[in-house]
């Protein structure tokens, strides 16, 4: 048990001083995922002879220095909408359920050449339209926390997976929040790097100016060393941007005195748990300590990014999701009578009903006759939301919330008001609309037992900074002790 | 003054979207549909008169690629997932009507 | 009765002749066995992203220049959905808001003189890929080779109001894109496609009657039936008090006429947005006056200057500017110092003929321009003379030979010693004693018979004039 209570980059130093084994490592995971999964249901598949072998050859790796980053042979859990070579790669959708990509993500081939041992697959919300995991075709997750309780969504699997201990590292993906809120729900640290920093190429896209892959560890270090091996321009990708400021870990302990940080007034008015807004008080004071300064102000626009969102969100995706027609992949209706009953039916039958929703409303806003009053409307607000942040940034290095309005929610409880689900991704929804960093770090832990986790938000390009008050924010918090290492620190 | 989501709009809907859903399902999404685009409405509120739409975050343009060739994929790979397949082609029902 | 005047517009798909596919490293390959020229993008795989080929853009801009066009400064790709199988991923990227180029014109010629038909845009889209009906199965069999191979699409106003237009306007648009080298444009190959818009009005007024769209026209006759044929069903339908339904017709050259294509399923709303996969283009004025100074001499003149220049007829102009690789066959020979006039008649002579016979294009010609104006000199210095020229020449079509080292090999050199011309015209006036008293009494035209004869004797290696000289020479003796 103890190995895995490591973090990942404490792993990775270990295994290059020899002390232990990436066969080691992945064993540990594999059996620990043979213990908690049945319950947890993060994995949606494991092919445990696979990871072995691939440890192994890691190992060897290592060994003729080969893999000499700081993360090599470190087990990670990869969200299924991310292409792997030769693994199903469903989406949780029965659409996919048996499409097997011939081709690898980018940041799959990023994660493989830094040496790491990809574990297997994670539950999500289908296609990733979701905030609690439950829109999955193949079952819900569970809150390592709490199994009466979910994990949070789109990314609940690869949350729950580190913070169950079945891996040490995660890919999630983010387009309204799908990182940020489970990572507060499972309190596991994870970041949505500004848009553009890592490749899309093979993530399977729900909607692509909002999109992108992020990593989720157990710690501020891991998801930095994570990030760092994740970003940079893919050619393959038109959207990524260059960067050259790519090496995360070095923003690690410094004076956070010449930061300011600013809370949204409207972030902690109704409508937020106490606890949530205990949360942010609560990190407000620490960054106050470590020398930086707070304050609240009006961010303005916030009732606008939801409407804006769905309305963006739903378009691209109801166009992004014609491909799965059951022609060259994945479900086709067995009883069809010609071509265009062969699409209807294999995607009224392949897709959930939250999928069908958000396909139906996309096609209408940019149907003919409501574009310009729905689609070009909501990307307009979307600019004056970019200018707000403009706005807020010249004055504030950081944004601090809230990630989500309470801590995760029973499981069942979600689906039956598809609206006011939507209405919780507020805090998050804007960091996409605008292209922004979002990072939640774990704070803590409601008298419910569950995790609270506030969110850093910055300036495009700005993740060291998040990174650095995260560091901060940690130091000041203490350690802190993922469900299935409290077993082990019982005294 | 969201647009009434009648049953002819749900009709047109589900021709763009190739879905079809049963008399419960369309009445089901006809009142969600309308209930979301009534909450869509507020965005009105704001002026955005003199807004240009943000299609792109950064102002990037001109992302080129040469014009050289790379590797193709094996018909036998492209084909793997096909749900039905006949001479290296993917099948699919003619179409009628 | 009433006059009607046909309105019509073309809405013209070009290949374009790039390596590779539009938004991937494809080959933009013809012919290939299905689904091998295809990678996770044009095949539409999940979580495939295009990237825009760079020459795309620059052939579309030459075209774009070439056709007088204005060039957009910004310019951005929109997606186009609708769902059908040859279309991988359900929506077509193209240009719908902000194309390439727009407000341009071409010059026709017509009997009535030069006319203009306006070009309303160019924008740049991806191919669909091809679909095949399977008999067996009662099925459609897809391959995505052609899926994401670059076109421009080239819409003109409405300003054509005849076949013999249209026609014209094609021919234009196929010598411009042949010399611009961005596209082989052929309607039978597919790397040109029409289609046709087309309405009709009472002379005189000045409103667009309704119009439909013609697809499925593989040739400029199908074109010209469709046309006179729609023309047709849509007065009829206004003669008899019925209004024309706007859609998109099918035209059946085998049956001469046009089916409706209508269909419940076709949703007719393609819900275009700003495809955010891709960033905008912006071209700038330098990229604009590089394009430029690429364009190079087109058809017109070149029609002008070789008349001007070379003293070459109209007639003869045309023909050797139809093709650029056949004008540019001309200019080469000619730089390699033929006189213009022989290598036209060579070109436009024995070149066409063999062309024809052999049905290959000017840009499958063999020989090289070097070698032809060789062959063309040693004509003029009369190392060999027309016939021995044209036997050569055969030779040359088909591989190339250098004229001199085949003529030296097969001995066809003329006969430059005179005195066994001599000796052979002393020999043929002796055998043809009737010819020497026929000419005494002053009868010149033996002169031809003997020559001829000489000319025989010796298998073509004498000259005309040298075969006259001795001839004369001997005759005057006697």
């Amino acid at each position: 048990m103890d190995i895995l209570d490591l973090t990942a980059t404490e792993l990775a130093e270990k295994i290059k001083r020899k002390e232990c084994s990436a066969v080691e490592a992945a064993a540990a995971c594999i059996e620990q995922i043979g213990r908690e999964d049945k319950k947890l249901h993060a994995f949606l598949n494991v092919d445990a002879d696979a990871v072995l072998r691939r440890a192994k050859e890691v190992d060897r790796g290592i060994e003729t220095g080969i893999y000499t980053g700081p993360l090599a042979g470190v087990p990670i859990a990869v969200k299924d909408n991310i292409c792997t070579k030769g693994m199903a790669t469903t989406c949780a959708s029965k659409i996919l359920e048996n499409f097997v990509p011939f081709y690898n993500a980018e940041a799959v081939d990023r994660i493989e050449a830094a040496g790491m041992v990809l574990l297997g697959k994670t539950n999500m919300d289908e296609f990733a339209m979701g905030s609690t995991t439950e829109t999955s075709a193949f079952g819900d997750t569970k809150n390592p926390w709490d199994p009466a309780h979910v994990p949070g969504g789109s990314s609940g699997g690869s949350c729950a997976a580190v913070a169950s201990g079945e891996a040490f590292l995660a890919l999630g993906s983010d387009t309204g929040g799908s990182i940020r809120q489970p990572s507060s729900y499972c309190g596991v640290t994870g970041i949505k790097p500004t848009y553009g920093t890592v490749s899309r190429y093979g993530l399977i896209a729900y909607a692509s100016s909002l999109d992108q892959i992020g990593p989720i560890a157990k710690n501020t270090k891991d998801c930095a060393a994570l990030l760092s091996v994740l970003a940079g321009q893919d050619s393959k990708d038109s959207t990524s941007v260059k960067r050259t400021d790519t090496d995360f870990l070095s923003a690690a302990g410094d004076d956070m005195s010449e930061m300011k940080i600013g809370i949204p007034v409207e972030y902690l008015s109704d409508g937020i748990d106490d606890d949530v807004k205990e949360s942010v008080l609560k990190a407000a004071e620490w960054f106050k300590i470590l020398g930086a300064s707070v304050e609240y102000f009006d961010l303005g626009l916030t009732e606008y990014t939801i409407p804006a969102y769905y309305v963006i969100a739903s378009a691209e995706a109801s166009s992004n999701l014609e491909r799965f027609d059951g022609v060259k992949y994945g479900y086709r209706s067995s009883s069809c009578e010609g071509l265009h009953d062969m699409y209807k039916k294999s995607r009224s039958e392949g897709f959930g009903p939250e999928v069908k929703r958000r396909i139906m409303l996309g096609s209408f806003v940019l149907s003919s006759g409501y574009y310009d009053a729905y689609y070009l409307k909501a990307l307009r607000v979307r600019a004056k939301l970019k200018e707000a942040f403009d706005r807020a940034f010249s004055r504030f290095d950081i944004i601090l919330g809230p990630a989500a309005p309470t801590a995760a929610p029973r499981l069942g409880t979600s689906l039956n008001d598809p609206l006011k689900m939507y209405l919780s991704d507020i805090y998050t929804v804007s960091a996409n609309l605008a292209g922004l960093p979002g990072l939640t770090v774990p704070c803590k832990i409601n008298k419910d037992g569950l995790p609270i986790g506030v969110q850093l938000t910055g300036n495009c390009f700005a993740e060291s900074k998040l990174f650095q008050a995260a560091y901060g924010l940690e130091k000041l918090r203490g350690p802190w002790q993922l469900p299935f290492m409290r077993k082990e620190c019982m005294e | 003054m969201a647009e009434k989501i009648t049953d002819k709009t749900m009709d047109e809907i589900e021709i763009l979207a190739k879905l079809v859903l049963t008399k419960a399902e369309k009445e089901k999404a006809k009142a969600e549909m309308q209930q979301m685009l009534d909450y869509v409405d507020m965005l009105d509120r704001l002026d955005t008169e003199n807004t240009e739409p943000l299609t792109h975050i950064f102002p990037i343009s001109n992302v080129f690629r040469e014009d050289v060739e790379m590797d193709s994929t094996s018909a036998d790979e492209l084909l793997e997932n096909a749900p039905q397949k006949k001479d290296g082609m993917f099948l699919v029902p003619k179409s009628i009507g | 009765m009433k006059q009607y005047e046909t309105v019509i517009g073309l809405e013209v798909h070009i290949e374009l002749a790039t390596k590779t596919k539009i938004f991937c490293g494809c080959r933009a390959s013809f012919g290939a066995k299905p689904n091998t020229c295809v990678c996770p993008v044009c095949s539409g795989m999940p979580g495939a992203l295009p990237v825009l080929n760079k020459k795309v853009v620059d052939f579309a801009l030459l075209a774009g220049l070439a056709l007088n066009c204005q060039v957009n400064t910004f310019c951005k790709f929109d997606r186009k959905n609708y769902f059908y199988p040859d279309n991988p991923q359900n929506y077509q990227i193209s240009q719908l808001y902000l194309p390439i180029c727009h407000d341009g014109y071409v010059d026709i010629m017509t009997p009535s003189g030069t006319k203009k038909i306006g070009i309303h845009e160019i924008h740049m889209e991806e191919d669909a890929g091809k679909l095949i009906h399977d008999d067996w199965t009662d099925s459609t069999l897809v391959d995505y080779n052609r899926s994401g191979v670059p076109l421009i699409e080239i819409v003109s106003e409405p300003d054509m109001r005849s076949e013999d237009e249209v026609i014209a306007y094609l021919e234009k648009l196929q010598s411009t894109m042949q010399y611009l080298g961005v596209s082989d444009c052929r309607l039978q190959e597919g790397s040109m496609r029409a289609d046709v818009n087309l309405s009709v009005r009472a002379i005189g007024d000045t409103a667009l009657g309704t119009r439909t769209e013609m697809k499925n026209l593989n040739s400029f006759k199908a074109i010209s039936h469709a046309i006179a044929g729609e023309r047709e069903r849509q007065i009829e339908l206004l003669t008899e008090g019925k209004s024309v339904i706007q859609e998109t017709r099918r035209w059946d050259d085998n049956k001469e006429a046009s089916f409706a294509m209508r269909s419940k399923e076709d949703a007719k709303d393609y819900r275009y947005f700003p495809d955010p996969d891709l960033p905008p283009i912006f071209i700038s004025d330098s990229w604009i006056s590089e394009a430029k100074e690429k364009l190079p001499e087109m058809r017109e003149q070149k029609l002008l200057r070789y008349q001007k220049e070379y003293g070459l007829s109209r007639y003869d102009a045309e023909l050797l500017t139809m093709d650029r690789a056949m004008a540019e066959k001309f200019e080469t020979t000619i730089r390699y110092g033929a006189p213009p006039k022989k290598a036209a008649n060579w070109l436009t002579g024995e070149t066409m003929r063999l062309m024809k016979e052999k049905e290959r294009t000017a840009s499958e010609l063999i020989f090289s321009a070097q070698h032809l104006a060789e062959l063309i000199n040693l004509i003029e210095k009369e190392v060999i003379q027309n016939q021995t020229a044209r036997e050569v020449f055969s030779e040359m079509f088909e591989s190339d030979i250098t004229p001199e080292v085949y003529i030296d090999e097969h001995g066809l050199r003329m006969e430059k010693n005179s005195d066994l011309l001599f000796e052979a015209a002393k020999k043929i006036v002796e055998a043809n004693p009737k010819a020497v008293t026929e000419y005494k009494e002053g009868k010149d035209k033996v002169i031809g018979f003997l020559m001829g004869q000489l000319m025989r004797e010796m298998k073509g290696k004498a000259a005309p004039s040298q075969a006259q000289e001795a001839i004369r020479k001997i005759l005057s003796a006697y």
